[in-house]
């Protein structure tokens, strides 16, 4: 077994650990902090999996930007001189049904498909290749995404704007 | 780690976890992080794809525009949230029931 | 001919149809339709009589027959059948009933219900000669029920009076008794010879078709018709009763024409009769003959002595046919329809002049009583005259017509008797010898008592007067046909009728009981014949003085004492005068038997047969209500249960819809594993 594997492995626990603790955690703020652990886990399988410029962009707006929003939302939704132990869950059994019910369908997937043997790769730096592939097939899908990103950033600034005219 | 399927196993596992997640949460923020697992479990998905069995890298632009759509979902789920913690001072879901029976 | 008897037979049938709706509302009450009717009638048989007459052919007969039901098997045919007989019948009926027509304009003047009188006579007299012009015992039977309808209408004509609605029944009844026999008859000839026309049977009883015991028992119960419609013993209780009617009613139906279709039925079917049919009918009439003739003796009712003759005389009639001296029997039916109707009118005018007497005087009794009366004869000459000429034809004395027709049939009586080994038939000459003495005796005891010696009744006597012109018209009509000259031409003898159209054209037809047999049936030698005739003349004559002296002797030169005589025999008086209690023994036995079993049958009607239906009702209504319970409790169960069902399957659904998202997820992926499980098997 080389160091390699064995790191892989260990990257591989780490994360599912984290999204482990993330599903059960009791207290909200431990699966937020969990989340990041598992967002810096994926980040590290996409670097065995040669994608360097996607193992970057993960940790930069994943942990960067999506993990400081719910951590804000987390904090600011939080009624702190609320002492009375606040059930965290839903019906254990119900959302173990809903997960296996999943479980069913991947494993069947997985079991029952034949898997492409693949193309065996080199590593190469990706950065140049995805520029190039934005801009030439994946055009059409960059430009909406950016009108998304607009209307996003408008919607969300409007939907969260402070109601000062109100009170 | 050379072949495919320890990367789709790692992918289900991570996507029942989410799936469960959003399940199982009464926080809103919480069904959120859910989502994100999901999300990334996805990524793992395509990316694996990519480079095992594709010629291209299609896989890992598709996995950008996941992030990016991720991004700009969890953005606005976050502000319903906060708008609902304004309204009804709460965010536990279970508490949102107004369209039931 | 076929069409002067259809305009005959019809034209007052359709009077009938006039006056009856119309009658009240014409001018005179519509008489003058009924009256020129039967006038038509009257002319138009005479055209047929006189071409019979100017034929002289006693075999002449025309027929026709159109097929009225005509069904695989069954068929019945009907038709009209002319021959001298009916042509003879024909014009007697006619004349006679279109006298009786005049006579009731003066008799029913200011009856309230004229119109209908006269509406009834013309119904009477269409079947009357509808049963003499069908040629089958089908259409003849369809007739007698009809006339037999008109009689109890007539009687019945005073229906305000308990006693005339009661007669009118009684006679219905009686006659429906005879007919009843009748039906039978008619049944075993239909049966056995499937035909009703008289010429077929004729011809197939010949061939034997129809023979031995059943033709005997088919002539017998036909014969029960004419004893109902003949009124002769045991069905005779009607005919007395039957005054209650209208004089011209007891005229013309019964004198005259429809006691006379009985005579005429049994000369229609003379051809069938065996020798013990024939028998029986000669004893039945022989016996009626003297027995009606023994009450007439002791009647007081004017009316009453001669429906007693009038039975006597059918009685008469119907001996004659029995006997075998076919022409006989019916020469006196024609005879006696003249001078019997004559003695009714007569005496309806002397009734209807009481009457006018009573009311004059205020007295309530009864009119037709002959202990009132007496010395009408200076009052009344012409009713007095003709009643006198019409007794005497009824008694048999030569110069009149009833005694050429009487003494034919006791002749005929005594060449029979003589004629049979057993000794025993000389009753049959016997009776009719010793009813003749008889009815003499009681015709002049009525005449003595109303026309001569001195009034009863002073206080009535003087209001008494002769009837208008139109009631004495009739009379004296009658009176000319009751002498002897009309029946003996071209003979003018008043012993000798051999040579008369009428032996000449009325022949007896051959006997089809002789055919079928081969041997005739009742052979009476020529020599027999004549010594019967030559002696029963002789023997008539000297029977009928004696009858009138013996009247005379007790009521008018009062040489012995009528009162001593009947305290001598009061026994045999009253057996008489309350006539031989005949209507009592009916009433004690029939009348009460039958109410007996009405209510033994209306008993059960009420107690079993509406005791069943009420308990099918009273079950139906107990079953209606389990029925209800099952319907309200299980069915209505039923439909609540499948209403509450889905009210509570809807409540169990209702509670998917949490509200919570999670809770959707968690359907949906639990859908789509089942999608996939699904699409996977």
């Amino acid at each position: 077994m080389e160091m390699k594997e064995i790191l892989f492995y260990a990257i591989a626990a780490f994360t599912l650990f984290s999204a482990g603790i993330v599903a059960f955690a009791k207290k909200i703020i431990y699966s937020a902090f969990a989340l990041l652990f598992t967002f810096l886990g994926f980040a590290g399988l996409y670097v065995y999996l040669g994608a360097d410029f996607l193992a970057v962009t993960q940790i930069i707006i994943y942990v960067g930007g999506i993990l400081v929003l719910i951590l804000f939302g987390v904090l600011m939704t939080q009624k702190i001189y609320d002492t009375k132990a606040i059930i965290a869950h839903n019906s254990l059994w119900f959302s173990v049904g809903g997960g296996l019910f999943v479980a069913l369908i991947i494993t069947a997937l997985l079991v029952k498909n034949v898997w492409l043997a693949g193309v065996p790769k080199a590593f190469a730096p990706t950065t140049e290749a995805i520029g190039k592939a934005i801009l030439s097939h994946y055009l059409i899908p960059f430009e909406i995404v950016s009108f998304l990103l607009l209307g996003a950033l408008i919607g969300a600034v409007y939907l969260a704007r402070a109601e000062d005219k109100e009170k | 780690m050379n072949t495919l399927m320890p990367y789709l196993i790692i992918g289900a596992t991570v996507f029942t976890l989410g799936i469960f997640t959003i399940i199982y949460k009464k926080n809103a923020v919480g069904i959120l992080m859910g989502v994100e697992l999901v999300l990334n479990s996805v990524n793992i998905n395509f990316i694996a794809f990519a480079k095992f069995v594709d010629k291209g890298i299609n896989g890992q632009v598709v996995a950008i525009f996941v992030i990016i759509l991720a991004a700009a979902e969890t953005a606005i789920a976050l502000a319903i949230i906060l708008n609902i913690y304004r309204t009804k001072a709460t965010v536990d879901v279970t508490e949102l029931n107004e369209m039931k029976h | 001919m076929i069409t002067l008897a259809l305009y005959i037979w019809l034209v007052p049938l359709l009077a009938f149809g006039i006056q009856i709706f119309l009658g009240k509302r014409l001018p005179r009450k519509g008489d003058w339709v009924s009256v020129g009717a039967i006038g038509i009638s009257f002319v138009l048989s005479l055209i047929m009589f006189v071409r019979m007459l100017l034929n002289y052919d006693p075999n002449f007969s025309v027929h026709t027959s159109i097929p009225w039901i005509d069904a695989g098997n069954f068929k019945i045919a009907m038709g009209i059948y002319l021959d001298n007989l009916a042509i003879t019948m024909a014009m007697a009926v006619s004349t006679v009933s279109f006298v009786v027509h005049i006579y009731s304009i003066g008799y029913m003047e200011g009856d309230p219900r004229y119109s209908r009188f006269f509406a009834y006579l013309s119904l009477f007299s269409f079947s009357m000669l509808g049963l003499i012009f069908f040629d089958n015992l089908f259409g003849i039977f369809m007739m007698w029920e009809l006339v037999g309808l008109c009689s109890y209408l007539l009687i019945g004509f005073y229906f305000e009076k308990k006693s005339a609605s009661d007669a009118g029944k009684k006679a219905f009844i009686t006659n429906r008794v005879g007919d009843w026999g009748f039906l039978i008859g008619l049944l075993i000839v239909f049966t056995t010879l499937g035909t009703f026309t008289l010429t077929d049977i004729q011809t197939l009883v010949a061939q034997g078709k129809l023979s031995g015991g059943l033709l005997t028992a088919a002539g017998i119960l036909l014969f029960a018709g004419a004893v109902g419609k003949s009124a002769q013993f045991p069905l005779h209780v009607w005919l007395p009763d039957a005054m209650e009617g209208p004089t011209p009613v007891s005229a013309l139906i019964h004198a005259a024409t429809m006691v006379a279709a009985g005579v005429y039925l049994m000369a229609r079917i003379s051809f069938m009769l065996s020798f013990d049919a024939m028998l029986v009918v000669a004893y039945v009439g022989g016996f009626t003959s003297l027995f009606a003739a023994t009450i007439a003796i002791t009647q007081n009712d004017i009316k009453r002595v001669l429906a007693y003759s009038t039975i006597s005389q059918l009685g008469y009639m119907i001996m004659a046919i029995g006997v075998g001296a076919y022409q006989a029997g019916f020469f006196h039916l024609v005879t006696h329809a003249m001078f019997k109707a004559g003695l009714f009118l007569g005496s309806g005018s002397v009734i209807h002049a009481m009457h006018h007497a009573m009311h004059k005087t205020g007295v309530e009794e009864d009119p037709n009583d002959i202990r009132l009366m007496g010395g009408f004869r200076h009052k009344m000459p012409i009713t007095y005259y003709t009643f006198l000429i019409f007794s005497l034809a009824l008694s048999g004395i030569p110069f009149f017509s009833g005694f050429l027709s009487k003494d034919a049939i006791l002749g005929g009586t005594l060449a029979f008797a003589m004629a049979q080994s057993n000794p025993v038939h000389y009753l049959l000459p016997i009776f009719g010898f010793t009813a003749a003495i008889i009815t003499a005796f009681y015709m002049f005891r009525l005449i003595i008592k109303t026309f001569f010696g001195e009034p009863k009744r002073p206080d009535l006597y003087e209001h008494i007067h002769e009837s208008p012109k139109v009631m004495t018209g009739p009379l004296i009509t009658l009176a000319t046909l009751s002498i002897w000259i009309f029946f003996t031409l071209p003979s003018i003898s008043p012993f000798g009728s051999e040579n008369s159209w009428y032996y000449h054209l009325i022949k007896k037809p051959a006997s089809s009981v002789s055919a079928q047999l081969g041997h005739p049936v009742l052979e009476i030698p020529e020599h027999i014949e004549h010594a019967a005739h030559v002696n029963g003349m002789i023997i008539s004559v000297i029977f009928a003085l004696t009858g009138i002296l013996l009247a005379y002797m007790f009521y008018y030169w009062k040489k012995w004492d009528v009162e001593a005589f009947t305290n001598k025999i009061r026994p045999l008086y009253d057996l008489s005068y309350h006539k031989y209690y005949i209507d009592e023994i009916y009433n004690a036995t029939l009348v009460r038997g039958l109410l007996l079993w009405n209510n033994i049958l209306a008993w059960f009607d009420l107690h079993i047969i509406d005791g069943i239906v009420n308990g099918a009702a009273f079950i139906t209504r107990h079953v209606s209500r389990l029925s209800g319970i099952f319907d309200l409790s299980f069915i209505d169960g039923l439909v609540n249960a499948v209403a509450d069902l889905t009210r509570d399957t809807g409540q169990l659904l209702r509670k998917v819809q949490t509200g919570q998202i999670q809770f959707y997820i968690f359907g949906a992926l639990a859908g789509l594993v089942l999608i996939i499980i699904g699409t996977l098997m």
